[in-house]
């Protein structure tokens, strides 16, 4: 072969893709052999061994009760790093759960505040945009645990919200839990006919409205299906549940006074501070993107709206918000993405979630950086993945027919 | 090709993720430091008398002077190491990923540690038990009081699971609330979002000054659990770890034979003849360690003994030497001999 012919060959097209093609899939082999091979020559080397026999070993230590530690009866003696690793998820979804309720509504009446006419409004959302927004999450961590500890009595006191039921002090929230008689599955049953009855009677009046442009008056008819659900579940069995009563114990030895636990939900302060600290901080991030969401919708579309004679209210709610989403909804993702793994800088607050127990605490103790990693890793991917399944599907709801 | 460029750049991704934890392959420990000029050394995020940073950043403590002398030993020079405070969760992953050649930061000796963590202790600078403390106001006087207590600690501790044990063998309830850094349990203790502050003694007295009114709380008489506190290295090199234990062993050694800072010079030529192998007039001591025959006597002219790096910096926390006196003085500080 003369040499022309050799760079005629280099000189095509396909072969140049071939080889560049084979020379990333080797180069991505080496990387993959050199990591094993190295991984595990150092772990031979502080004679250590790759495995998951560990999960079944019993974890010595004690965690602070949490919805988690409830679920699985936490206890410690048969209670296995399995079980810790269970708990940490549970706790994780619940201040990822419950953060990004509060921050949507929290964020999307922000980002319409931003955007009111009314001059006290439109600052307090600025102002509470640019600070929350500007200051790392960390320091406000600390800031709401730090305030809500120092503003609070210690155990042995309490400052009631609502007397009897609901009382707060520094060991945390104390909340009456319901106690459910025979009867409350009849109960149940009856109310959630009654919600897929309404359910129903809405779907019909929309399709009503379509037709004929008169809806059905559905406040009026929801209204009187509870009303009726409500009266049969008295008739038959009455009252079928009640709250538990907080017992606050003031005699005897100085460490047991305080809130009887046994008689109350606890929530605790850590908690509370790690739902605070990221409901705030994500909500204005989220009112940010309400708000460019919303000034995206050409204003044309409301002066149409109005000028039909919508109210501001259903402008909003049936005009402007509608088209609104589908600019809101791919970033809205990404913060509930960051949400979710912004829940793990609570170790720092003593909050269990998986970070701080399973990669902190039991790491500690086993000293399996490798798999418990790799099962962490597990566990924020597929959170986020599904986070984005949802979110992916309901955009495609939310986004405009195009016809 | 859109998908396998996708395919390409996650496994990337992934495996630059794995090779943060996998590490580069480790050469001899004491060649890194030598390449390197430098001796990286973990230590707490403050606690005085162990390590603790001043204003200028300038660490000072007894955990502190061993890393100072184990440099002084390799090159001569105690100033040249690096500091990196970690907290007791991420300590054991930065040893044995290499990120730090010696952990010396208050750590307990266990049987678990020194089998399943792949680490080694290279011996003990200071016996400790753990301890509790409450406030005074509580008018507890004994830990059979505590049924019921609210417990705050240090996450990633051998304290978690003694003060679990204790409660445990005890029969008594208890909920434990551990933090990643000791600020913050000094913060929440003294909040009184506890009834009990647990770790070890030392550490107790150390934190203690950082509460708003150190002298209303008491620490509780009882002592739960032994608890041993040492250097650690990681397992695999003999060679880094006799440095470290002949090192602190030096200046345990040095204490006993009354070599100190000051008349190190002097003691040089000594006809004593531990003083003599101690300082390198005589044998080869310090070569079959890898480093210079006069790698001792550097260690104490940087740091002391033992005895004067105690009095300096564990003395004004109020801790007496009590176990950690040397043997032939009631205490049961005992370090091989240099022979």
């Amino acid at each position: 072969m003369k040499i022309s012919e050799l760079f005629s060959y280099l000189n095509d097209d396909r072969v140049r893709r071939i080889i560049a093609q084979v020379s990333l899939a080797g180069f991505v082999v080496f990387c993959f052999w050199w990591l094993i091979t190295n991984t595990s020559q150092n772990l031979d080397q502080l004679n250590k061994t790759i495995g998951f026999d560990f999960l079944f070993q019993n974890a010595g230590f004690q965690i602070a009760p949490t919805l988690g530690t409830w679920l699985f009866s936490y206890e410690v003696g048969s209670s296995t790093y399995w079980d810790i690793y269970l708990i940490g998820i549970i706790n994780t979804l619940l201040i990822a759960v419950l953060g990004i309720f509060a921050a949507t509504i929290i964020g999307f009446l922000i980002g319409i505040m931003r955007l009111s006419n009314n001059l006290i409004f439109r600052s307090f959302a600025t102002v509470y945009i640019e600070v929350l927004r500007n200051i790392p999450l960390l320091l406000q961590l600390f800031f709401w645990y730090f305030t809500v500890l120092r503003s609070l009595p210690d155990k042995r006191g309490k400052i009631d919200l609502i007397p009897g039921a609901i009382s707060v002090n520094l060991e945390g929230l104390f909340l009456p839990y319901p106690i459910w008689h025979s009867g409350a599955g009849f109960a149940g049953i009856v109310l959630l006919v009654a919600t897929i009855a309404t359910m129903f009677m809405r779907r019909k009046s929309k399709n009503r409205q379509l037709l004929t442009g008169h809806p059905l008056p559905i406040w009026r008819i929801t209204a009187t299906i509870f009303a009726a659900a409500i009266l049969m579940i008295l008739v038959s069995v009455g009252i079928p549940m009640e709250w538990s009563q907080p017992t606050f114990i003031e005699t005897g030895s100085v460490i047991k006074r305080g809130f009887d636990k046994t008689t109350a939900i606890l929530v605790i302060p850590e908690m509370l501070a790690v739902w605070f600290a990221l409901t705030l901080y994500t909500a204005a991030f989220i009112a940010e993107n309400v708000r460019s969401g919303i000034l995206a919708v050409s204003k044309g579309q409301a002066e149409a709206a109005s000028s039909l004679g919508l109210s501001s209210g259903q402008t909003l709610r049936l005009v402007v918000i509608p088209q609104a989403l589908r600019v809101i909804v791919p970033p809205l993702t990404s913060q509930y993405l960051n949400l979710t793994k912004n829940s793990s800088l609570a170790v720092a607050i003593a909050y269990p979630e998986l970070v701080s127990i399973f990669a902190g605490t039991a790491m500690n103790q086993v000293g399996k950086e490798i798999e418990m990693f790799f099962m962490m890793m597990m566990v924020y991917l597929t959170f986020s993945l599904l986070t984005s399944a949802f979110m992916n599907w309901f955009n495609h709801r939310s986004k405009l027919a195009e016809r | 090709m859109k998908k396998f460029l996708t395919l390409v750049v996650s496994a990337g991704v992934v495996s630059a993720g794995a090779m943060m934890i996998a590490g580069v392959a480790q050469a001899a420990t004491l060649d890194d430091v030598n390449a390197r000029g430098y001796l990286q050394c973990g230590v707490s995020q403050g606690l005085p008398g162990f390590s603790n940073a001043d204003d200028n950043g300038n660490w000072t403590g007894i955990d502190v002077d061993l890393c100072r002398g184990v440099a002084a030993a390799i090159f001569g020079d105690a100033n040249k190491v690096r500091f990196t405070p970690l907290s007791a969760k991420q300590r054991f992953t930065a040893l044995s990923s290499g990120e730090i050649d010696i952990l010396s930061r208050n750590t307990t000796w266990t049987m678990t540690r020194d089998t399943q963590l792949g680490l080694n202790f290279a011996g003990v600078n200071y016996y400790d038990g753990q301890g509790l403390m409450v406030p005074s106001g509580l008018g507890i006087t004994s830990v059979s009081e505590l049924d019921g207590a609210n417990i705050c600690t240090n996450t990633g501790t051998t304290t978690e699971l003694n003060i679990t044990d204790y409660f445990r063998a005890n029969n008594m309830s208890f909920e434990l609330i551990a933090f990643e850094k000791a600020d913050e349990v000094v913060a929440a203790y003294d909040a009184g979002r506890c009834d009990v502050y647990t770790t070890d003694r030392s550490g107790l007295a150390a934190q203690r000054t950082k509460l708003t009114n150190p002298d209303a709380h008491v620490v509780l008489p009882e002592i739960l659990t032994k608890v041993p506190l040492g250097p650690v290295v990681r397992q695999g090199d003999d060679q880094w770890f006799n440095i470290v234990r002949w090192s602190l062993n030096a200046m345990i050694n040095a204490e006993e034979l009354g070599v100190t800072q000051a008349n190190v010079g002097s003691m040089m030529g000594s006809n004593n003849p531990s003083i003599a192998r101690l300082l390198g007039d005589e044998g080869n001591f310090g070569e079959e360690l890898g480093l210079g025959n006069d790698w001792a006597a550097n260690i104490i002219k940087a740091v002391g003994n033992y005895g004067e790096s105690y009095d300096k910096h564990i003395t004004p926390l109020g801790l007496a030497r009590g176990v950690n006196a040397l043997w032939n003085e009631g205490g049961i500080l005992y370090a091989a001999p240099i022979r």
